[in-house]
C-alpha cells in the first residue's frame, strides 16, 4: 500500500502531477510473462562461434610460458586470441571521462594479478569444443607473493599488485594516494566530548549473481561495422570502451542492449564485448562470449570489500562533536570503478548529520583479488551500514533513544556540511518522524515537532504554523538547554579563495570545446573538485 | 556427431538434429528456436530453465535432450492460448511479479506445475513449488502473491 | 568433439558398456553427470544410460522394501507405503530436482541425504556388471570411487513405526545444500534403545555411520539423561571438511546440538 504524505513540505511542491504517485505497468512486463523480452542472447545466428577464455589459476604470478599449439589444432577451433592480438591491451573504464590511468589488460601479458584473470581466448564452433581446447593449453607460472587484505597491502614491503599504481593505492590527480576530508578540529572535539566510541566495520565482497550472466554477441555487419548484442547496463560506456580496445572508430560499432537480466552494477565493466568484437574481426563470423556461472562468480566483478574505522566524540546531551573516519576500498587487482567509489564515500561522510569536526581519509587499495565494481549505491552503501550501526552504538552509549538521537543530529537546511556545501532540501527528520509513527515507536514531543527547515521551523503537517524553534531538553542539566550546532552561511558573497583549478590533463583538447559541449567530464564535479554553480 | 531428436513442444511436433550429449535447454534455444526458455547456470542451481516434461517440472539444462524423445515439453511460449494470457501471466503482471524478467519463464512453469497438481495451494505450497527458482530482483513476495491470485481467479484475458 | 550417448534397454548391457568404454559415465537423473557434461569435463567421453523398466520398480512387502536405482525422489513421494521416507525425499533439492534425482544417483552424491537414511535402514545395494552381487551400503560407499559397477536396486527392512528420524541442517529454507544432515533409527524395547543406528551426512567425504554414538545409546533411555554420553562422543570418528557451505569447525560445533534435538524429537521439519 503506497501512502504519500503530501502535507510534508507541501508549500515547496507543485502537486498537479499525473504520473508520480500512480501505479504504472512496466513497458516490458508483457514481454517478461510471455518470454518474449529480448535479452542479448535471444538471437539465432547461423555460423555462430563461441569464445571461451583461459584464466589464471594463481592470485599473483609471472607467466613464464604459454603453449597453445595443441589447443589451436583441437577439433572445432577456429582461432586462438593472444594478448598480442589485442590492439589496445591496457585500459581503465573511466578513461572515457579522463579519470585514472589505463591499468588493466584485456588479456594478461607477463603477469597475472588475480585468480581468474584472462590470459588467452579460444574461438570454436561450440562452447563444448572451446572448453575442451582450453584444457589443452599449457601455461607455466612462477607464483609471486600475493596480498589479499587492504591494510596489509598498504604496509611497507607489501607485494606490489598493480604495475601502474605500484604503491597499491589509486592516485587522485596524479598525486594523492587517498581522498581527504578535513573540517574543524577533531582532536579538539574528542578532547571536549563526554564519550568516545570507536569501532571497526567491514563488509566482504558481494557477488551480484544476476540470473543472466554477463555476455555479448558480436556480429559482422554488411558495411564493415559490427552489431553487438550485449547484456551491458551502460551501452555507451561499453561501446566506447570496446572501440578504444579494438582501436576502431566508435561509429563502426552498433551496440544493441536488450533487457538486462539483472545488473545491479555488475554489468558495467564491459567484460565481454571487446574480446567478442575482436574475435568477430579475426574470424569474420558472429562470436558469442558468455560467462558461465562459475566465471560470473570468480571473474565477474563483485561489490568491493570495505573496511571502515569510525571514531566519534559525543556529548551526553546527544550532540556528536567529532567524527573521524578511515575507510579502505578493496579494488582488487585493477581500478574499474573503485576509484569513483572512494570519491562517493568521501562525499558521503559523515552521513546526513551536522557534525562540527570531521576528519576522513578514504583509500582505494589494490589487492590480488577479483577487481571490484559498482553495486547498488556503491561507495555509499557499506559506509551507511557502518555509520548507522555507529549511530545506534552512540545512542546506546549515552542512553538516548536512537531515533531521537538521529533527529537531533540530522542536517537542517542551511547547515554547513563538512564539504563546505550548504545543506538543502533536507528531509531526514521528517522521514524519521513518519517511520517512528508507523512503527509505533514513541518519541518525545519536542522531537516530533522538529523540522529540517532552516532554523528549525516546523514541518507543516496540516496544523498551524508553530514557529517554536527546536530545543532539546536533556534529562538533567545545570547550564540550560544546549544548542544544536548549526552553521550560518558566511555573510560575504565573495568566497575567501577561488575554487581549485581543474586538474592538469596530459593531452588538452586541440580545439576549445564549443560552449555547452563538455564531453561529460566536468559534470562529475565531485571527481574534479570544481563546483557546478 | 549429431543426434536426431523428435518431441512435442507446446502441443506441436518438433524435430532437430542436435549435438550428441546436448542438454534440452540448448536444443530448445539453439536448434528448435524456442527462446522463451532461459539459462542462468547450466548447473541446475538457478531454476530459470524450468520446463514441463510430461507435466512434471524439470530443469532443462540438466536434461539430456534425446531422453525427451516422444515426450511432451511445455515452455512459457505455450502458456497463452492465442491472444489470451494464462491466469498466471495475468497475475504476474497485476502483482508486478517481475523486474528484469529473466527468472520469470522458469517461475511461471514451476507455478504451472504446482497448479496443475494442486489447484488450491497454500502459501507454503507455493513457496515449496518455487523453492528451486532464484529471483535476484523482486524478493519473491510479489511472485508468491501472483501464484495465489492465479489459483484463485483461474481467469484468462487478452493481453 | 561431443560426448557419445549409448542407451541400453537391458541394465546388464549398460553395465558392460560402463566398464569397457573409455571415459564412460552412467547417467541417471543428470544432476551430477549433465552438469559435468555441460562443463565439458574431459573425463566424460561417453554417457551410458538404460531404459530397463526394473530401474523404476518399487516393491514393498510387510518387512522389506526394494527400490530400483532409477526410482526418483518424486516417485518415492508419490508412494504412500513409503511415507516414512517422505521427510528425506522432500528435503532433496527442489520440485524439479526431485523429478530427476534418483535413489541410486544419491549414493554417488557428495552430499547424499537419501543415502544417509538408507544407511540407518541397514540397506544393501544390488550391483550388476561382472555378475550380480549384493553389498552392504556402508561397504559400497567406502569404495564407490573405485567401482565401475552399476547399482540396479537397493533393499532394506521397513523400520518400526516412528523409529526413523531425519534432520537436515541448512542455512537456506526451504531449499539449500545441507551443512549436514542426520538420520537415526531408534528401536525401543522395554523402554530402552535397542540396536540404534545413526548416520551423518556432511561430516566426512561420504555419509557415515556414527558408531561411537550408537554404542553409547545402547540400552539407555531416550531422554536427556540417557543420551548424554552419546552426545559427548557424537563427533568421534568423523572428519568433516571445509567447503563453501560451512567449515569443518562449524560442523563439529553444531552436530551435537542437532543430534540432541533429533534424539529428543525437537527438530523442526
Amino acid at each position: 500500500m503506497l501512502e504519500l504524505r503530501k502535507e510534508i513540505f507541501a508549500d515547496e511542491r507543485d502537486d498537479n502531477l499525473k504520473e508520480v504517485g500512480q501505479p504504472t505497468q512496466r513497458q516490458d512486463m508483457l514481454g517478461h510473462v510471455t518470454g518474449t523480452s529480448a535479452y542479448y542472447d535471444d538471437h539465432r545466428l547461423a555460423g555462430l562461434l563461441h569464445l571461451k577464455v583461459l584464466r589464471s589459476l594463481h592470485a599473483h604470478a609471472r607467466i613464464r610460458s604459454i603453449d597453445d599449439s595443441a589447443a589451436a589444432r583441437a577439433p572445432g577451433v577456429k582461432r586462438i586470441i593472444r594478448a598480442a592480438d589485442v590492439p589496445v591491451n591496457l585500459n581503465t573504464l573511466l578513461s572515457l571521462i579522463q579519470f585514472g590511468k589505463d591499468d588493466e589488460p584485456s588479456l594478461a601479458t607477463d603477469v597475472v594479478r588475480y585468480k581468474g584473470e584472462p590470459i588467452l581466448g579460444v574461438v570454436a564452433t561450440s562452447e563444448h569444443a572451446a572448453r575442451q581446447a582450453l584444457d589443452l593449453v599449457r601455461v607455466s607460472y612462477d607464483p609471486l607473493p600475493a596480498v589479499f587484505d587492504v591494510e596489509e597491502a598498504l604496509k611497507p614491503g607489501a607485494p606490489s599488485v598493480n604495475a601502474i599504481y605500484p604503491k597499491n593505492t589509486f592516485e587522485y590527480y596524479d598525486k594523492y594516494d587517498h581522498q581527504k576530508l578535513r573540517f574543524g578540529d577533531v582532536e579538539a572535539g574528542f578532547a571536549q566530548a563526554d564519550l568516545l566510541v570507536e569501532e571497526r566495520y567491514q563488509m566482504s565482497p558481494i557477488e551480484h549473481a544476476p540470473v543472466e550472466t554477463n555476455g555479448s554477441i558480436a556480429v559482422p555487419d554488411t558495411n564493415g561495422r559490427f552489431v553487438v548484442y550485449t547484456s551491458t547496463q551502460a551501452l555507451f560506456f561499453s561501446l566506447d570502451t570496446a572501440a578504444k580496445i579494438n582501436a576502431m572508430p566508435s561509429n563502426q560499432l552498433h551496440f544493441i542492449g536488450g533487457t538486462v537480466g539483472g545488473g545491479f552494477g555488475g554489468k558495467v565493466d564491459t567484460l565481454t564485448e571487446p574480446l567478442a568484437i575482436l574475435a568477430a574481426r579475426l574470424t569474420g563470423a558472429p562470436v558469442r562470449y558468455r560467462l558461465s556461472r562459475h566465471e560470473e562468480m570468480q571473474f565477474g566483478s563483485p561489490r568491493g570489500a570495505e573496511r571502515i574505522y569510525i571514531k566519534d566524540g559525543v556529548m551526553r546531551d546527544g550532540r556528536i562533536l567529532a567524527r573521524e573516519v578511515r575507510a579502505y576500498f578493496d579494488s582488487g587487482a585493477y581500478t574499474r570503478l573503485s576509484s569513483y567509489a572512494a570519491v562517493k564515500c568521501a562525499a558521503h561522510i559523515p552521513g546526513p548529520y551536522t557534525i562540527p569536526n570531521v576528519h576522513a581519509d578514504v583509500f582505494c587499495v589494490f589487492t590480488n583479488r577479483t577487481p571490484s565494481t559498482a553495486m547498488r549505491g556503491f561507495g555509499v552503501t557499506a559506509l551507511d551500514f557502518a555509520l548507522e550501526c555507529q549511530m545506534d552504538k552512540l545512542a546506546v552509549a549515552i542512553g538516548m533513544d536512537p531515533i531521537e538521537f538521529r533527529i537531533l543530529n540530522a542536517y537542517r537546511d542551511g547547515d554547513m556540511k563538512a564539504h563546505r556545501r550548504e545543506a538543502k532540501n533536507c528531509a531526514l527528520i521528517e522521514c524519521a518522524q513518519v517511520a517512528a509513527e508507523k512503527a509505533n515507536w514513541p518519541i518525545r514531543e519536542e522531537f516530533r515537532r522538529m523540522s529540517s527547515r532552516q532554523g528549525g521551523g516546523v514541518t507543516r503537517t496540516g496544523g498551524g504554523a508553530d514557529r517554536t524553534p527546536a530545543r532539546v531538553t536533556p534529562a538533567a542539566t545545570t547550564t540550560g538547554p544546549p544548542q544544536r550546532v548549526a552553521y550560518e552561511r558566511p555573510a560575504a558573497a565573495a568566497p575567501a579563495h577561488p575554487p581549485p583549478p581543474a586538474p592538469p590533463r596530459s593531452a588538452p583538447p586541440a580545439a576549445p570545446a564549443p560552449a555547452g559541449s563538455t564531453h561529460g567530464a566536468p559534470r562529475f564535479s565531485s571527481v574534479f573538485g570544481t563546483r557546478r554553480r | 556427431m549429431k543426434t536426431p531428436i523428435q518431441f512435442r513442444l507446446n502441443g506441436e511436433e518438433v524435430a532437430a538434429f542436435a549435438d550428441s550429449g546436448a542438454n534440452l535447454l540448448d536444443v530448445l534455444r539453439e536448434s528448435v528456436g524456442d527462446l522463451s526458455v532461459k539459462g542462468g547456470c547450466w548447473q541446475g542451481t538457478c531454476g530459470s530453465c524450468t520446463v514441463l516434461i510430461d507435466g512434471a517440472p524439470r530443469l532443462s539444462c540438466l536434461t539430456l535432450a534425446e531422453s525427451c524423445a516422444n515426450k511432451s515439453v511445455e515452455t512459457v511460449a505455450g502458456l497463452r492460448r492465442g491472444a489470451d494470457l494464462h491466469p498466471l501471466q495475468i497475475a504476474f503482471m497485476d502483482r508486478f511479479a517481475a523486474q528484469c524478467g529473466y527468472c520469470t519463464p522458469g517461475m511461471l512453469m514451476a507455478a504451472k506445475a504446482l497448479l496443475n497438481r494442486n489447484p488450491n495451494p497454500s502459501r507454503e505450497d507455493v513457496i515449496e513449488a518455487i523453492a528451486g527458482n532464484i529471483c535476484r530482483c523482486t524478493g519473491y513476495e510479489p511472485i508468491i502473491q501472483a501464484v495465489l491470485d492465479a489459483a484463485r481467479s483461474g481467469e484468462r484475458r487478452r493481453a | 568433439m561431443t560426448v557419445n550417448v549409448k542407451t541400453f534397454p537391458r541394465l546388464a548391457d549398460a553395465a558392460s558398456a560402463l566398464s569397457s568404454e573409455r571415459g564412460a559415465r552412467y547417467l541417471a537423473g543428470g544432476t551430477l553427470v549433465m552438469r559435468a557434461v555441460n562443463e565439458a569435463d574431459p573425463a566424460i567421453e561417453t554417457i551410458v544410460r538404460s531404459t530397463d523398466p526394473s530401474l523404476l520398480h518399487i516393491a514393498v512387502s510387510s518387512g522389506r522394501v526394494e527400490l530400483g536405482a532409477g526410482v526418483t525422489m518424486a516417485a518415492v513421494l508419490a508412494e504412500r507405503d513409503l511415507a516414512f521416507l517422505h521427510p528425506v525425499a522432500r528435503a532433496v533439492g527442489s520440485p524439479a530436482i526431485r523429478e530427476a534425482a534418483t535413489v541410486g544417483g544419491n549414493l554417488f552424491s557428495p552430499r547424499g541425504d537419501f543415502a544417509t537414511v538408507l544407511l540407518v535402514l541397514d540397506a544393501t545395494v544390488m550391483l550388476v556388471g561382472g555378475g550380480q552381487r549384493e553389498l552392504p551400503l556402508d561397504d559400497f560407499l567406502a569404495r564407490r570411487e573405485r567401482s565401475s559397477a552399476l547399482v540396479s536396486s537397493i533393499a532394506f527392512r521397513r523400520p518400526a513405526a516412528d523409529a526413523l528420524r531425519f534432520a537436515k541442517v541448512t542455512r537456506v529454507h526451504p531449499r539449500g545444500m545441507s551443512v549436514l544432515s542426520i538420520a537415526a533409527q531408534l528401536p525401543i524395547a522395554s523402554g530402552k534403545i535397542a540396536g540404534a543406528r545413526i548416520a551423518y551426512n556432511g561430516m566426512d567425504h561420504r555419509p557415515v555411520r556414527a558408531k561411537a554414538a550408537e554404542r553409547a545409546l545402547e540400552n539407555h533411555t531416550l531422554d536427556a539423561a540417557g543420551i548424554a554420553s552419546a552426545l559427548s562422543v557424537a563427533t568421534d570418528g568423523t572428519s568433516p571438511v571445509d567447503d563453501a557451505i560451512a567449515s569443518a569447525w562449524w560442523r563439529r560445533e553444531i552436530l551435537p546440538i542437532y543430534l540432541r534435538r533429533l534424539l529428543l524429537g525437537a527438530v523442526r521439519q
